[in-house]
């Protein structure tokens, strides 16, 4: 693998890591099943590529991103506790209604930015001046994006407000119990997350210089695969651990990615890519576990118990 | 400031470090003597790799030995444009001597990865809306490419010819497609001053591709289906509709018309390949991309299907059946 394609592939998963906030925010805090985000993730693109091509400032324009995704989500929580409307139904209804929402905004169904000012050109201009490639100044300029979204995220999850929303996630019967309106942290914590989904739409087409309705196609998948890898990679009660997992597990999965890329010498096929990529993810997944074979056997119990307490979680 | 600098720095340092073990771990190079060129499309289907079939053609046919003195590397993002972005990047780290993505996003994702490494473009439809050049004849910088956009007034002369009475075109298309609705545009254009009135249908995937034909049933003359990756690769759907309910479907590829069109004029993509092979070829030799024109796919190949008609209900006046560069039996 080369360096490009290395710093490329951690750029890509620092973008998909902020998605994989938003998805840990929903499946996770608030125990949501929200698909969305195929829908809020070209939400943001779309709005941040119209907006900038008509001459609005870029960062005026990624923050209007943030707030359109926040929208989606409140429409896809109004469905779900106003309505009673299931919640996976719910987001679909939402995802799918997106896809003609984005068109509209665009006009059409793919924006081009490549000879557009985005937030990244001053920050590029400055580093290409010291003599830094773009490869490298784009991965950093993203990271610094990311860290401040992930301070901010861990700062308020342990807050009383954010320890609220958790609660509402983890057992909401005992939180409207303790006075806490479990519908409206279902409003905040969906705005939020599709607000986190969005901005890594307006981050990707910044990055790449387009928007195209067709990138939200299971954004959902990557996002969940994030969440999960993370979370087996570094287990942890801390909260700012838990965040910094979550984009952790994006980026690897990006290098998965690339490492299946560069596959080609093992036989394998342009087609193979998802099939190469699902086995080194599965690999990621199984090799810290195995790390001690014996070990790993004895564990066995304790694993599966573990891996129960997860299941039951999720599926509360 | 400061501090930002250095987090910043330490942050490269350690992308460095990890990336600089990553690299040592892979194959070696490709040999110094032979040509490397790197082909990325946005999906795999029957067109986008008969063009890519004739890049290879072509530059094999001109000295070039893959495996040898040419190296040719080929990745497909499978529909998804994240990972076009990363198979961009994935190129770009490479350094082919060449890149040539084939479709709108590959090349959005490759040109916006890249301001020094040649990039010969294909299949997009229109790039000036994409962005990938600014000026048709004069591009600059290192892209240039072939435009697929079809030669839709041949098209609609051609449904005139055989359907002197027609008024209505019945175009099913899919919204999302950057380069489907590119046609559609100019379709609409065109269409009044030759006496056509279109009407738009849409079907985001190959599974609404059926209920959008028969929608169409009863509102429309004949049945157009442009160059639209969704409504192509679901075709059959069309043409059972038009066989079912006497709707004549024409094509904007010559490729559907042995899957069940009357009839089509323009190009097959294989040789949408084979020209852009020559532009390849051309920059090889030396020739800087930024001066070498976007050209448009050419070709005026009359495709026609006789028996495709008949079950359609209409009759191909014989001497465009005598015109036909092929006649589908």
């Amino acid at each position: 693998m080369s360096l490009v394609a290395f710093l490329g592939a951690v750029e890509i998963g620092l973008v998909f890591g902020v998605i994989a906030l938003g998805v840990f925010l929903a499946f996770r805090i608030l125990n949501f099943p929200d698909l969305t985000v195929d829908g809020s993730f070209p939400l943001g693109a779309a709005v941040v590529a119209t907006l900038i091509v008509a001459g609005v400032n870029p960062w005026v324009a990624t923050a209007v991103a943030i707030l359109a995704g926040a929208a989606a989500g409140l429409v896809t929580a109004f469905l779900n506790v106003r309505f009673g409307i299931l919640h996976l139904l719910a987001s679909i209804l939402t995802m799918i209604a997106l896809f003609s929402v984005n068109i509209r905004i665009m006009g059409r169904p793919n924006t081009a930015l490549i000879n557009e000012e985005t937030i990244l050109t001053p920050f590029l201009d400055w580093t290409g001046a010291l003599g830094m490639p773009a490869f490298v100044a784009k991965p950093i300029f993203v990271g610094i994006v990311v860290l401040v979204v992930l301070a901010l995220l861990a700062r308020f999850l342990t807050s009383e407000y954010g320890l609220a929303m958790r609660a509402t996630g983890a057992n909401p019967r005992m939180a409207r119990a303790q006075g806490i309106d479990t519908d409206r942290q279902v409003y905040v914590g969906m705005a939020m997350s599709n607000g986190f989904n969005a901005l890594g739409g307006a981050l990707f087409a910044q990055t790449n210089g387009f928007a195209d309705v067709t990138s939200g196609l299971g954004t959902i998948v990557v996002g969940l695969a994030a969440v999960i890898l993370g979370e087996t990679i570094l287990r942890s009660r801390v909260m700012a651990v838990i965040v910094i997992a979550c984009v952790l597990g994006s980026i690897l999965y990006r290098i998965a990615i690339a490492l299946a890329l560069n596959a080609d010498f093992l036989g394998l096929k342009a087609s193979d890519l998802q099939l190469a990529t699902a086995v080194l993810v599965a690999l990621a997944l199984i090799l810290p576990n195995a790390r001690n074979p014996l070990k790993a056997l004895g564990r066995g119990r304790a694993g599966s118990r573990s891996g129960g307490k997860a299941a039951g979680k999720a599926a509360q | 400031m400061t501090v930002i600098a250095r987090g910043a720095g330490a942050l490269a340092a350690a992308a460095l470090a990890s990336a600089t073990l990553v690299a040592g771990a892979s194959s070696p190079a490709a040999a110094q003597d032979s040509t490397t060129i790197a082909i990325t499309a946005i999906v795999e289907h029957p067109a986008l790799d008969a063009a890519r079939q004739g890049v290879i053609d072509v530059l094999t046919e001109n000295g070039y030995t893959e495996g040898e003195t040419l190296e040719i590397m080929f990745d497909t993002a499978q529909g998804n444009p994240a990972t076009a972005a990363q198979i961009a990047r994935q190129f770009v780290g490479e350094g082919p001597d060449i890149i040539v993505p084939i479709s709108t996003p590959s090349a959005q994702a490759v040109v916006s990865a890249t301001s020094d490494i040649p990039v010969v473009f294909t299949a997009v439809t229109d790039p000036l809306a994409a962005q990938l050049v600014s000026d048709m004849m004069a591009p600059g910088g290192n892209v240039t490419g072939v435009s697929d956009m079809s030669p839709l007034a041949d098209h609609l002369d051609l449904i005139r010819e055989v359907m002197p009475e027609a008024e209505t075109i019945g175009v099913p298309y899919n919204p999302g497609e950057a380069n489907a609705v590119v046609l559609l545009d100019r379709l609409e254009e065109l269409a009044p001053g030759m006496g056509f009135e279109i009407v738009r249908v849409t079907a985001s995937r190959t599974a609404d591709v059926m209920g959008a034909a028969q929608s169409l049933v009863g509102r429309v003359d004949a049945i157009y289906v442009p160059t639209d990756n969704t409504i192509v690769s679901a075709f059959e759907s069309v043409v059972g509709v038009g066989q079912d309910n006497d709707i004549p479907v024409f094509a904007g590829d010559t490729a559907s018309v042995e899957r069940g069109a009357i009839g089509a004029i323009g190009f097959d993509y294989y040789q949408v390949g084979r020209q852009t092979g020559q532009v390849v070829l051309d920059v090889l030799n030396g020739e800087d991309p930024g001066s070498i024109p976007v050209r448009f796919a050419s070709g005026s190949e009359l495709f026609v299907n006789p028996g495709a008609a008949e079950a359609m209900g209409v009759e191909l006046p014989q001497d465009l059946v005598d015109r036909a560069t092929q006649v589908i039996e």
